[in-house]
Order: C-alpha cells, then sequence, then structure tokens
C-alpha cells in the first residue's frame, strides 16, 4: 500500500481511529485515577460519542479504504450517526441512575464505547473478514455489559445466556463465511457479487449464505433465531437493555442489508424466500408473543422482535425504496425505544427498588402526567397510528413491499400490527383509564429530559419527516 | 379572501386553544371555568371562521378551492389542502358542534378537565383535516389520529364499561383501515404520487378497482358502519361521555359516507357499479335491523346508536343510487344527521346530568318538571322521525327517491324504516316525557338552565332552517355532485361501449 492510499484510508476511517484512541485514553484515565472518575468518564465518553457523530455528519467522503476491506457511503454515515445516537442516550441513562444498578464502574462507559467502535465498522464493513472482526468486537463488549451486574443471578444468567447463543450463531456465520470464500474465492463484497452475477450459482454458495444471513438474523433477533432476546432483555440492566435495543440492531440491520442488497443481490430470489418467511414469523411472534407478558421489559423483548419483523418487509423488497425504508426504520425505532426504556428506568419505587411488572404503570396518567403523556406516545407509535413517526417507519417499508409485488406480506404484515396494537393499547389502558396502583419515587430530570426528547421527537416527525426521508433515500442510493 | 391561508388556520387554529390550555391549572374550581372558557372562545372563533370558507366558497364551481399546497415527505406525498362541494359543509359542521360539545361538558367533566379538553379540540383539529385533506397520505393521517383522541375520551371519562368500549372501538377501526392502507400503497405504486386530484384523473384497470374498492370498503363501513360492521358502535355511544359521543354520532361516522363519496365513488366506478347491489342489501338490512333493535332499547343512548346505524343506511343506500338526487339526499342526510344525532345525545346528556341514569324505564313524567326540556326534546323527537319541515325529511326524501330510481324494492323496504323509526322514537317520548316518574331519581329536577338553553336553540334553528329552505347547502355541492355522477355514468358507459364495440 502506497502512502498515499494509506492516508487516504486513515482519513476515511478517521471517525473510527478517533473513537478507538479515544477509548484507550479514557481507559487508561480511569485506571489511574481510579474508581471515582467513574462521573467523569461517563461524561467523556458521551462527549467522544457525539464528537464522533458530528464528524460523521458532516464529512462527506466516500471510498474505499484498507485495500477495499472498508467501506464509507452515505448508507455508511446513516446508520453509523443513527447507531451512535442510540449509544449516547444509553450511556446518559446509565449516568444517571448507573449507581442504583450497580454500573457506576470505570469500565462500562468505555465498554459501551468499543461496543459502538464494533457497531461502526461493522456498518462499514466491506469483506468478510471486516464483517467478522466488527460483529465480534461489538459482541464481546455486549456479552459483559449484559452481565455486568455480576451480583444479580439474573443479569449473569442473561450474559451467559447470550454469549453461548451468540458464540454459536457465530460459528455458523463463519461457516457460511468459509463457504462463500470456498465458492467464490474472494473475500471482498464486490468481488463475491461479480463472480456471483457472472457464474450460475451453486449449491453451497446457497448453503453459505443461508449461514451468513442466520448469522446476522441472530443479532437482530429476527424468528426462527429469537431466543435470547426475552430473557437477555429482562435479565440485563435497564440501561443495558436500552443499549441492546438501539445500537447493535441498527448494525446488524446495516450488515445485513449491505449482504442482501450488494453481495448476494444476484441471489435475490433466493434470499427473498428466507427474509419473507423471517419477516412474517417475526411479525407474528412479536405480536402473539407479547400479549401475555407481564414484564414491561420481556414486553419489549416481544416487540422489538415485531419490529425487526417490519423493518424485514422492507427489505424482502430488495430495492432503493426498500433499503430507504428500512433504514429509516430503524432510526425510528432508535428513536422510540430509548425513550421507553427510560419510562421503565423510571418505574421506582420511593424505597429505591425498580419495579419491571406492568400493572405497576396502572393510574400513572393521574401521577406522573408527563411521563404518562410521554409513554402513551411511544405506545401508538409503536403502534404504528398517525401522527407519530412509527406510522410513517411502517408507512415506507409496506410502500416497498407493494411496489415489489408482494400484496400478502403488506396484508399479514398489516393485520399482525393490529393484533400488536392490543398489547400496546392495554398499557396506555392502564396508565389513563385504570386506579393508581402504588408510588413512584420522583423522577430524576436528567431522565426526564431524555424520554421527554424521545417524545418530542415521534411527536414532531411528522414536521421533520421530508428531510429525513430524503436522507434516507440518498442513504439507499448507495447500492442501487 | 386573498392569500391568507384560511383552511390550514381553520383546521389547526383548536391548537393554539391547547397550547394555552397546557399552561392553565385545573385543579381549582376557577381554573376549570378556564379551560371551558379558553375551549368555549377557541371553537367559537373556529366556527366563525369557518364560515368565512363557506362564505368564500364558490358553488358554481366543482374544482377545489382554497388549495394550499406545500412540500411535505417528498416522493409525491404533499401537504395539499382544499375544499370542493363535498367537504366545505362537512367541515361547517365539525366547527359548528364543537361549542355545544365545550358546553355540554361544562359541568359533567370534573375530573381532569384540562386534558379532556385537550383530547377535544385535537380532535376538532383532526375532523377538519380529514374534511380538507387532497392527498391520500394526509388525509390517512388525520383519518386514523382521529382515533388516538377519541379511544382516551372514551376511556379516561367514559361509564363503567368504558375500556371494554374503547378497546373494541379502537382495535375494530383500525383493523378496518389498514386495508385502506394497503389500497393507498397500491394506489401510490401505481401512479407515484397521492395527490387526490391526480388519482381521481387516473383510470384504473378493472381488475385493480375490484381490489382497491373492497380495501376501501372494509375501512368506510366499519366507519359508517354498515351492518354488519356496526357492533363497536352501541358500545361506543353508550359508554362516552357526551360530547364524545355527538363527536362520534356526529363528525366521525360521516368519515365513511365521505370516504365513498370522495374516493369510491369517483376512483373506482366500474367496482361501485358491480358492488351496487350488495351495498343496498346492506344498507337495507341496516335500516330494518337497527330500527328493529333501537325499538327494544331500555338505554336511551343505545337506542340513539341503533338509529344512528339506521339513518347511516339511507347515506349509503343514497350514496350508491349515483344520481343528483341520491347524492345530493346523501349529503344533506349525513349534514343533517349530524346535527340531529348531535342534538339528541346532548339531549340526553342534559338530563344524565341530574339523574345519573339512561335507562328509559326509570323516567317518566318530565314534562311536569321539565316542561322546555319536553318542547326541545320533542322537535328533535320529530326531526330523528324525519316530519316534513325538519331537515331529516330533506334528506331521508331525496335519498329514498334517488334509491327509487335505481332499485323500486329497495326504496320500498327502506321506507318501512321511516315507519319503524317513528314507533321506536314516539315510545321513547311517551315513557321518558308522559307518564309519571317512575324511579325515585326523578325528585327535584330542574328545567334547563341558561347554558343548556344556549345548547339546544340554535341546533333547533338548524335543523328547522334547512328543513324549510336546504337551499344553500344544495347550492353549494350542486356542482361537484353533477361532476361526480357524469363522471360516473361515463366511465361505465366506456366500458360497455367498449364491450359492444369488441362483439
Amino acid at each position: 500500500m502506497t502512502p498515499e492510499l494509506f492516508s487516504q484510508s486513515l482519513q476515511l476511517a478517521l471517525p473510527e481511529i478517533i473513537l478507538a484512541v479515544g477509548a484507550l485514553v479514557l481507559l487508561m484515565m480511569g485506571v489511574f485515577i481510579g474508581e471515582k472518575s467513574n462521573q467523569l468518564i461517563s461524561g467523556l465518553s458521551i462527549a467522544l460519542l457525539a464528537v464522533v457523530g458530528l464528524l460523521i455528519t458532516v464529512s462527506t467522503g466516500n471510498g474505499e479504504a484498507f485495500g477495499g476491506a472498508f467501506i464509507v457511503d452515505p448508507f455508511a454515515r446513516f446508520m453509523k450517526v443513527a447507531a451512535i445516537a442510540g449509544s449516547i442516550f444509553a450511556l446518559a441513562m446509565s449516568a444517571v441512575q448507573g449507581r442504583a444498578m450497580q454500573l457506576d464502574k470505570i469500565e462500562y462507559p468505555i465498554l459501551l464505547v468499543l461496543s459502538t467502535l464494533g457497531m461502526l465498522l461493522l456498518i462499514s464493513a466491506n469483506d468478510l473478514i471486516a464483517f467478522y472482526l466488527g460483529l465480534e468486537l461489538m459482541s464481546l463488549a455486549l456479552y459483559v455489559v449484559a452481565a455486568f451486574n455480576r451480583d444479580s443471578l439474573r443479569s449473569t444468567e442473561a450474559g451467559l445466556k447470550y454469549f453461548v447463543l451468540g458464540a454459536l450463531s457465530s460459528g455458523m456465520l463463519l461457516y457460511g463465511m468459509s463457504l462463500v470464500y470456498g465458492f467464490t474465492g474472494n473475500t471482498g463484497f464486490q468481488e463475491i457479487a461479480t463472480v456471483l452475477s457472472s457464474e450460475p450459482r451453486g449449491l453451497g454458495l446457497v448453503f453459505g449464505m443461508v449461514f451468513m444471513l442466520a448469522g446476522a438474523c441472530f443479532k437482530i433477533s429476527a424468528v426462527p433465531f429469537h431466543m435470547w432476546t426475552p430473557d437477555v432483555y429482562e435479565g440485563a440492566p435497564t440501561p443495558v437493555t436500552a443499549f441492546f435495543a438501539a445500537g447493535p440492531k441498527i448494525a446488524a440491520m446495516a450488515i445485513l442489508i449491505r449482504l442482501t442488497s450488494e453481495t448476494f443481490l444476484p441471489l435475490i430470489s433466493d434470499w427473498r424466500q428466507i427474509i419473507v418467511f423471517v419477516a412474517i414469523a417475526s411479525m407474528m411472534l412479536g405480536s402473539f408473543a407479547a400479549v401475555g407478558q407481564k414484564n414491561i421489559k420481556r414486553l419489549m423483548a416481544y416487540s422489538s422482535i415485531g419490529h425487526m419483523g417490519f423493518a424485514l418487509v422492507g427489505l424482502s423488497a430488495g430495492s432503493e425504496s426498500g433499503v430507504s425504508g428500512v433504514a429509516l426504520y430503524m432510526l425510528i425505532y432508535m428513536m422510540m425505544s430509548f425513550g421507553t426504556f427510560a419510562c421503565i428506568m423510571s418505574m421506582r419505587r420511593p424505597d429505591g427498588t425498580y419495579v419491571e411488572e406492568i400493572d405497576e404503570l396502572a393510574g400513572l396518567f393521574a401521577r406522573k402526567p408527563f411521563m404518562a403523556v410521554v409513554l402513551t406516545a411511544q405506545m401508538f407509535s409503536m403502534a404504528g397510528i398517525p401522527p407519530l413517526a412509527g406510522f410513517f417507519a411502517k408507512y415506507y417499508v409496506f410502500l416497498a413491499a407493494v411496489e415489489a409485488g408482494l400484496f400478502t406480506l403488506a396484508v399479514v404484515g398489516f393485520l399482525t400490527s393490529v393484533v400488536a396494537a392490543y398489547y400496546y393499547l392495554r398499557i396506555v389502558k392502564l396508565m389513563w383509564f385504570d386506579e393508581p396502583k402504588g408510588e413512584f419515587e420522583r423522577t430524576p430530570g436528567e431522565l426526564r429530559f431524555i424520554f421527554g426528547i424521545s417524545g418530542l421527537l415521534i411527536t414532531t416527525y411528522i414536521l421533520y419527516g421530508g428531510p429525513i426521508g430524503s436522507a434516507a433515500d440518498a442513504a439507499a442510493r448507495s447500492f442501487f | 379572501m386573498t392569500d391568507w391561508p384560511i383552511l390550514s388556520t381553520v383546521t389547526f387554529l383548536p391548537m393554539v386553544g391547547v397550547l394555552l390550555l397546557v399552561f392553565t391549572r385545573d385543579d381549582t374550581d376557577d381554573g376549570r371555568q378556564n379551560v371551558m372558557i379558553i375551549s368555549l372562545i377557541t371553537t367559537i372563533i373556529t366556527f366563525l371562521l369557518s364560515l368565512f370558507v363557506w362564505y368564500g366558497f364558490d358553488g358554481s364551481s366543482a374544482d377545489y378551492q382554497m388549495v394550499e399546497q406545500y412540500y411535505w415527505l417528498g416522493k409525491g406525498v404533499s401537504y395539499h389542502i382544499g375544499v370542493d362541494g363535498l367537504s366545505v359543509m362537512f367541515v361547517v359542521l365539525a366547527t359548528f358542534l364543537m361549542p355545544f360539545g365545550v358546553l355540554t361538558s361544562w359541568k359533567a367533566i370534573t375530573l381532569h378537565a384540562r386534558e379532556y379538553m385537550i383530547a377535544f379540540l385535537v380532535l376538532e383539529v383532526l375532523i377538519v383535516g380529514v374534511f380538507v385533506s387532497m392527498d391520500l397520505v394526509l388525509f390517512y393521517v388525520f383519518f386514523e389520529a382521529s382515533l388516538i383522541p377519541m379511544f382516551l375520551i372514551i376511556g379516561v371519562w367514559g361509564g363503567p364499561r368504558r375500556i371494554y368500549a374503547s378497546m373494541k372501538f379502537f382495535l375494530y377501526t383500525l383493523a378496518g383501515s389498514v386495508f385502506m392502507l394497503v389500497g393507498i400503497l397500491v394506489m401510490y405504486a401505481e401512479v407515484g404520487t397521492t395527490s387526490i386530484p391526480v388519482l381521481l384523473a387516473y383510470k384504473f384497470s378493472p381488475e385493480m378497482q375490484f381490489w382497491l374498492f373492497l380495501a376501501f370498503f372494509l375501512s368506510f363501513a366499519v366507519k359508517v358502519p354498515m351492518w354488519p360492521f356496526h357492533t363497536w358502535l352501541p358500545d361506543a355511544h353508550v359508554e362516552a361521555p357526551t360530547a364524545g359521543s355527538v363527536d362520534l354520532a356526529a363528525l366521525l361516522l360521516k368519515f365513511g359516507g365521505y370516504g365513498f363519496l370522495r374516493f369510491s365513488l369517483p376512483m373506482f366506478p366500474l367496482a361501485s357499479d358491480y358492488f351496487t347491489p350488495m351495498i343496498l342489501t346492506l344498507s337495507v338490512i341496516a335500516i330494518i335491523y337497527a330500527s328493529l333493535v333501537a325499538l327494544m332499547q331500555t338505554d336511551i343512548k343505545k337506542m340513539i346508536a341503533y338509529s344512528s346505524v339506521a339513518h347511516m343506511g339511507y347515506v349509503t343506500m343514497a350514496i350508491f343510487a349515483v344520481n343528483q338526487q341520491g347524492l345530493h339526499g346523501a349529503i344533506f342526510q349525513m349534514l343533517s344527521h349530524g346535527v340531529i344525532s348531535g342534538a339528541l345525545f346532548l339531549c340526553v346528556g342534559i338530563v344524565y346530568e341530574r339523574t345519573h341514569t339512561r335507562n328509559v324505564n326509570d323516567y317518566g313524567g318530565l314534562v311536569h318538571r321539565m316542561p322546555k326540556y319536553a318542547l326541545a326534546f320533542l322537535i328533535f323527537t320529530m326531526a330523528n322521525v324525519g316530519l316534513p319541515g325538519t331537515s331529516a325529511f330533506v334528506g331521508e326524501f331525496l335519498a329514498t327517491v334517488g334509491v327509487f330510481r335505481v332499485s323500486v324494492w329497495t326504496a320500498f323496504f327502506a321506507t318501512t324504516g321511516v315507519v319503524l323509526s317513528a314507533a321506536y322514537m314516539l315510545w321513547l317520548y311517551r315513557r321518558m316525557i308522559f307518564g309519571q316518574a317512575k324511579s325515585p331519581l326523578m325528585q327535584g329536577l330542574v328545567d334547563i338552565s341558561f347554558r343548556e338553553h344556549c345548547i339546544v336553540w340554535p341546533l333547533i334553528v338548524v335543523t328547522i332552517f334547512f328543513g324549510i329552505y336546504p337551499a344553500p347547502v344544495f347550492d353549494a355541492s350542486a356542482a361537484t355532485v353533477d361532476r361526480i355522477v357524469t363522471n360516473y355514468h361515463s366511465a361505465i358507459e366506456a366500458v360497455a361501449t367498449a364491450a359492444q364495440a369488441a362483439k
């Protein structure tokens, strides 16, 4: 690699490099100052992520770096900004109530930063090796934070479960990769696509693709690779769950989009069957299984499975509008989920214990009108009722499906969204129609600020939806 | 009316009231008073402004007027509003009824009065928005969003079975309207825009019309509601607070009829023609079945709810007659039913506030204690029956004449509904107003107050005025109705001649 090429590569990867160096500096600081620097490190981590996010937003250079292993395009930028925003909010939530949840260790913010770095690498991966490296960097940090509250049996169980199943999915992914490599002789995504479009497809290659899709579906928790989600969501400390729900899903969805819309686009008739099945199964399971849930974090887990199903509806179209729809869906899902988890974190008794039963929300409107209004907006938005953001998310993915002629998928999707509306409404019903149960502690101002932002974002989406939609379209044009 | 965006102003003015309410406290009596005053003033100003819309509307043109179009979501979806002969009167109806909703809630709502009024004003924005939308996505956003405030109004401030009723209302209508959303997406995929004027000019293939018609039909049939999709309505009406029932019966139900007129007939004429026998049949069943069910109700609100189902049966029947009389009749019947059913619910609200019972068997002898109320209720009873001289007569007469030209048997069966409506309304009136009080709840009733006079008299004036002189409504809608009818028949003839030529 010539010096010019190398410096160009460094320039393209500058945000990631800043993040990596920053994380190491923070780690050193933490070690030298000691445990009491926790708040400082958290603050600096948020600042670091914000700087990197800003840098990505304003940067315009496109191109490939490091011999084609790393790619920067509008799509990567869009997804990176979404993932970083999700991480910032999750980190802010942990900073507010970290002590009560035993997350006030210096390693915690640094692990989240490293995991975010993994997401950025994953989103920009343009090569099988880079893909795997990004994925593992992201996941290893996630395994640790899931079990971060090591005195809690549930938390350690969640971490272990996530690790074992995650290792299994990594194995499948690697197996798929080796098959794909073996049949095409390349690791670069574009090169694989070129081989695929010029040669007749081999059965082994399809096998490889299926294994790779399975690995990616595991990370976005789509049915039938969703088993870990409810347990991990429930067991992990709430800010960690909020973190799981946003960034990692965005990054994994980004790589799934890149795989299907670029690398395996010539095999669209093969992977479309898989994605359509996974989408329908996820939507159905997400809707029906959530109805009986009593724990709100478990409910959110099933809801996220359903949402991934909806997002995959857009992907199954395999078109520009489909990718645009999925990108937008992930962004809007991030906005909704961090607000919801901020509300869940506010469910705290005056004696300091956290409650997670849905019934505890009864009569919330009478006691905490602001939180009730925000959570109501979240629920209606997740149910896809206009004029809230969630409606527009669904609108674009289903539009892409209809344009691609997948009418059955669209009808099934909408019907499951009606079923899903039932359990979201049940929460609204509890908050507004029922008699108050127990007292909640006063919500810290920072948390109110966080869910206030989320509420504002989803209720005013109707005003700024145009520019965001154009940005998603520009992102999707990277592939088509 | 020069460049001022009058329609947007009328649509979103209630949001100003919402903003003011957010900063008003309602935990004292004075605070509650302020909440009500702010809401009342907001709704009245909105109504007065909407009169300018009516005044500035040129009824001799069938085109959209006072059009505003701005960039919104891009890709053929824009913020595009305007009124034509179909919608202008509905805008006025919506803003006209809102102040009565506020007045009737003045004392009835004590808990969370501020939030109630916020939900109410937001609902007004959404209802007016539905009628002025010239873009399908915008229409759907308003159409569907109206579920949220209504869900909360029924669920928080409703009767004992409010939770069941509000859930049923929400899920039932949501399930219906997602099919319309699929239809909208299909139309967008086909044409590349959701602008209603463009879609009206587009000719969909017969097969596509068939499916799109069914998709829209499911949504509107639930909303109207047509038999057998009506079961959510009695529950919702019975449990909703008075103002909620008024909005539901007078305005939300009109979305369905309006949708048929706005989308189904002009955009899918071939499918409409194909499905006409089915709709006429369902309408007649609705008229007769709902009237019979109304006859046997003991809950007054439930009786009026079933009477609404029957009266909306006339509307759907008349729409699918597709001739001048039918469409004029349908539009007029919707407006008139809006005023009269609203008035009936308000009248029930007036006595319910005093007695807290809606069981007709508890009532009796109201004429002795509340003579003025008895008079007002008499007028609305007669109007609901369709007595000549009230607005309902004009609507029902035209609707039946329109259908008579298409199907004599349909008209014949529909007319029995008039007899049945006379039966249940007069029986209700006798049991409530005459005779002796049957329950201790009837002790110490006082006649209607000044506030309640303000509620009933304007409605009486409107009912009788438009019963005697309906021309202003016809003037506004004539050109649009003519165009719908002409285009509809020419589309069907074009296909018939093409089929002829093919032979």
